[in-house]
């Protein structure tokens, strides 16, 4: 059985380089103190940065690892997706570190191993391999998101994403031995095999291995019914794993789930109206819990909830098109999301707070985080010049082409929905003045720097995706061979 | 032939301006007020020379084409898929100058803004930007992300430099009107975005470029059943009954420049894409359902009317007349007959000159007053004189007397009215008479008569806002005194349209 396989170990020097970088970061906060608080996180986010570079190296490479792991151009384009997100939180949050925590090494090591099992559910071919990347993920998050030991919300949002996660991991591996013992083995390429020779015989059991691996991918990305974890969590977990939460974790989910169905094509029309309808609901459900949220972080999640709908209805009309479409879609959102995330971790450092109706006057106190919040909100809303409107029309197009005219329907009504409570924190930021004694902010450079840089990005994906499309296209090719 | 980068630097000058303005230190206002009417005067050239130097007597096609690839070959995309395709037919041609006099006009009008004028000015040049975009572009992706950007400032600018409404027994906050116009605004375009996903795929063509989409037959039925998408979905944005609720509202409480580029030149982007999606696209769907749209128009004219009469509050009485004369536009595109046409494109430009005066001249009265109730005005023509002149010739051309803009458009729209649905070109003229009502009252009511001690203070208009106005005035009495320009463009590119006898 071994013979034949490429065992070549090479295959994997980025994640050996991103383990290198765990034990550096562990190594140096324990020997090493005085570098601990301040420059843990620039050397975290700079090993990253070197990292992402090295994975280019494997650009148009087809190759895999004992067919368990495929090294391809969509590897390649979560890799270096998933570090330079990684890179982006270690950055951000230097200071709320510095003032918060008390195991500065353990945090960012935690961000880089989640990272590697990120990359992993992207890579994996095989069903045993992916449930351990993303396992790999999950652990690293439920002690980030109740990293803040002293806080008993950020312990109660942890409980909860521990106990829920655990439970949707338990359904994911049934669901994936009903699929071993229907068609005899846990690779993706087998399975396809297995099931394009007819499911008439085990048409149940197919169902029922499929509801549950839903299921349990439906928790991990937050799709509802299976969503009740997503507002405790964002919002009692530190506001920079909050960011991390909604955009790694979300996207590793849907980079495991587009390659898994790719395996699933066969029998699409056995799961399509299931993952239809999640979406739906997601997608309106999301939208309209958001509009009662008082605090940034909660509608945010509920924000993200709806956007999971969008990126759902992708997988349902799954074919090139629309992958190639959703991860775009997925692309623009992540900048635009971590874009926010930066302004409210910079507000938070300087006042203290992320309640709405806390941004008021905004505009006076931190002109450019207000400018930036404006035009993520705005992106995320899905208004032209910026990366919502062009990603979320190519997404929606996509999903008509498919077939689904009433999801995309449902889609538009929702985002405009959402424009509605983008507009609500824009109104607060911008209309509203500061209260008496609240003067300008000395936002520090580095938090400028970083939300302008996301900003740049929000207009580059707006304002001429094409290279950008055309890698991604290239990149969803591979899903489909 | 014409170059095409002519054409694209409307576009692009006022997205570059933004972008510049974003850069100007906060403290620095005078260089932004500077800047902003430089640009201003530059697209005012710029249009004015697109406007005659399109070619009339090379048959109404387009012209100044130019294509820019945006993104193609991709997915779903073939070649071309989606790009910057610019080029103005004699339907275009007058609305880009209506939007070169406009956006010079607010600009110059905007002079007095302190309350970080920088900021408004970002947003001002992304709001003409997109209105120059919709106007221009020769693709359906691109036509929308234009369309788009121009709503998507006017939160801020109205939330943020508006002015509220109070009146006895309730208010209407500049933040509630806002949001009303955002919302309703772009829950228009979720329909549009449907047409526009079901037009692409059922074409199959893998472009936006509408030229390639006109050339594409569809079927009769499809075209029945996307046509009122694209009705309703522009409809909205022309101040369409029973959709044009946000319209008066957002015009009140929006600052004056804001208002005069919002009724003078946004709201013809509505019409506008009714006859490029609309009738273009889908002429038998158009054919179908035109009678419809005739009824709707018929009540925006009367109702839009009626509601003027019974108004107090100067700007809105404007905002409703807005909507009675974008219902004339309107009838005149259901008559689906090239005279109707004609005046209905006529009538944008006419009634955008016009209502651009009255705001810019309401605003130089209330920036001093801080009122708008017209009851509390009276005698204004002891202390203001011109403001009553430029103010009173808007009002003229706004109830259609020959010999300025609002006359000839109107006549066409009524004839051609007449010569579809008698019913409708009767109630059309009955409405012009009621328009009369309300112009006329407005003027006894707050410029004639014994002054108020209360406006003794009153100063007659700066000397920018003269400028606008004479500059407004003088496209009125042109297009009155000498509609040749306008009619023999337009009437061109009426009679290449698909449908239409």
């Amino acid at each position: 059985m071994t013979s034949g396989l490429n065992l070549d170990y090479t295959l994997f020097i980025p994640e050996y380089l991103l383990v290198g970088l765990v034990v550096l970061v562990v190594v140096l906060d324990l020997y090493v103190p005085q570098v601990r608080k301040t420059w843990l996180s620039y050397i975290a986010a700079a090993g990253l940065a070197a990292i992402g570079v090295v994975s280019l190296a494997w650009i148009d490479k087809e190759t895999d690892f004992a067919r368990i792991v495929s090294i391809d151009n969509y590897t390649t384009y979560f890799r270096v997706f998933f570090i330079a997100i990684a890179a982006v939180v270690c950055l951000a949050s230097g200071k709320l570190v510095e003032d918060k925590f008390r195991h500065p090494g353990e945090y960012y090591a935690l961000i880089i191993l989640s990272t590697i099992g990120a990359i992993g559910m992207a890579a994996s071919r095989e069903l045993m391999t992916a449930y351990l990347s993303l396992e790999l993920l999950s652990f690293s998050l439920y002690i980030l998101v109740s990293f803040e030991k002293f806080n008993a919300r950020s312990n109660e949002a942890g409980l909860k994403y521990l106990l829920l996660g655990a439970f949707s991991s338990a359904m994911f591996l049934y669901g994936m031995s009903l699929i071993y013992g229907i068609t005899g083995s846990t690779y993706y390429s087998d399975i396809a095999d297995s099931l394009s020779k007819g499911t008439t015989d085990y048409s149940f059991a197919l169902l029922m291995g499929l509801v549950l691996m839903i299921t349990g991918l439906g928790f991990k990305v937050a799709a509802v019914p299976f969503h009740m974890w997503t507002p405790d969590a964002y919002e009692g977990a530190p506001v920079a794993i909050t960011a991390y939460l909604s955009t790694t974790s979300k996207a590793a989910g849907f980079a495991l789930l587009l390659r898994l169905f790719g395996a699933f094509q066969v029998v699409h029309d056995d799961w399509s109206w299931m993952i239809a309808g999640i979406a739906a609901a997601t997608m309106i459900l999301g939208n309209l819990v958001a509009l009662q949220q008082h605090n940034l972080k909660r509608l945010m999640a509920y924000s993200s909830i709806g956007q999971v709908g969008y990126m759902l209805m992708g997988i349902a009309g799954l074919s090139h098109d629309t992958a190639s479409a959703l991860v775009l879609h997925m692309t623009g959102y992540m900048i635009s999301n971590m874009a926010i995330f930066v302004v409210i971790i910079a507000w938070y450092n300087l006042t203290g707070t992320d309640e709405i109706a806390d941004f008021r006057g905004m505009r006076e106190r931190a002109p450019l985080l207000a400018g930036v919040l404006a035009g993520a909100l705005f992106s995320l809303a899905g208004l032209p010049l910026f990366a919502g409107f062009v990603t979320k029309f190519i997404l929606f197009q996509a999903v008509t082409d498919a077939g689904y005219y009433w999801l995309a329907a449902i889609a538009i009504v929702t985002s405009v929905v959402s424009l509605y409570y983008y507009l609500t924190v824009m109104k607060q930021a911008f209309v509203i003045k500061p209260a008496e004694g609240e003067g300008a902010l000395d936002v520090p450079l580095l938090m400028n720097g970083l939300a302008a840089a996301l900003m740049l990005g929000v207009f580059y994906v707006g304002l001429y995706p094409q290279q950008l499309f055309d890698a991604i296209d290239n990149a969803t090719a591979f899903l489909f061979v | 032939m014409h170059s095409g980068y002519w054409l694209a630097a409307t576009v692009f000058l006022p997205l570059i301006a933004a972008a510049v303005i974003v850069f100007i230190p906060d403290d620095r206002k005078d260089v932004v007020r500077w800047l902003s009417a430089a640009v201003g005067a530059a697209l005012f050239a710029l249009s004015v020379y697109v406007f005659f130097a399109y070619e009339v007597d090379r048959g109404g096609g387009y012209q100044f084409f130019k294509r820019f690839d945006w993104l193609e070959n991709v997915a779903f995309l073939g070649p071309h898929g989606i790009a910057l395709t610019f080029g103005i037919d004699g339907i275009a041609a007058p609305m880009v100058l209506l939007t070169g006099i406009v956006a010079f006009g607010g600009a110059l009008i905007s002079w007095k803004i302190e309350d970080h004028n920088k900021d408004f000015f970002v947003l001002f040049w992304v709001l003409v930007s997109g209105v120059y975009g919709t106007f221009v572009a020769l693709d359906l992706f691109m036509f929308f992300f234009f369309y788009e950007v121009a709503v998507l400032p006017m939160y801020l600018l109205i939330a943020v430099w508006g002015s509220s409404s109070v009146f006895e027994t309730f208010a209407r906050t500049k933040e509630y009107s806002a949001m009303k116009l955002t919302i309703m605004l772009v829950a228009a375009s979720i329909l549009i975005f449907l047409g526009i996903f079901a037009v692409f795929n059922e074409a199959g063509a893998g472009t936006f470029d509408l030229q390639t989409l006109y050339a594409a037959q569809f079927d009769e039925n499809f075209q029945k059943l996307v046509f009122p998408l694209f009705v309703i979905g522009c409809g909205v944005l022309a101040g369409l009954w029973p959709f044009h609720t946000w319209s008066p509202d957002g015009h009140v409480s929006a600052p004056t420049a804001v208002s005069m580029l919002h009724a003078g030149v946004l709201m013809k982007l509505g019409a506008f894409g009714i006859i490029r999606l609309g009738i273009q696209l889908l002429p038998a769907g158009a054919t179908f359902w035109m009678p419809g749209l005739m009824i709707l128009a018929t009540c925006n004219v009367v109702y839009g009317a009626f509601a003027a009469t019974a108004q107090r509050d100067w700007k809105y009485m404007i905002g409703y007349s807005s909507v009675s004369h974008m219902g004339l536009v309107l009838m005149g595109l259901a008559t689906m007959n090239v005279i109707g046409i004609n005046g209905a494109v006529l009538q944008m430009f006419a009634h955008g000159v016009m209502t651009a005066t009255m705001f810019a001249m309401v605003g130089s009265v209330y920036d001093q007053t801080h009122t708008r109730d017209m009851r509390l005005y009276s005698g204004l023509v002891n202390r203001m004189p011109l403001f009553v002149f430029f103010m009173g010739v808007a009002g003229l051309a706004s109830l259609g007397l020959p010999g300025l803009s609002g006359f000839i458009a109107e006549f066409n729209i009524f004839v051609g009215a007449f010569r579809t649905y008698p019913w409708a070109g009767a109630l059309g003229i009955f409405a012009a008479m009621l328009t009369a009502v309300y112009i006329l009252r407005m003027m006894s009511m707050a410029f004639f008569g014994p002054l108020d001690d209360r406006w003794g203070a009153l100063r007659e208009m700066t000397y920018l806002e003269r400028g606008t106005a004479v500059m407004l005035l003088g496209a009125m009495l042109f297009m009155g005194l000498y509609p040749a320009p306008f009619i023999d463009r337009i009437q061109e590119s009426v009679r290449l349209l698909p449908g239409v006898s």
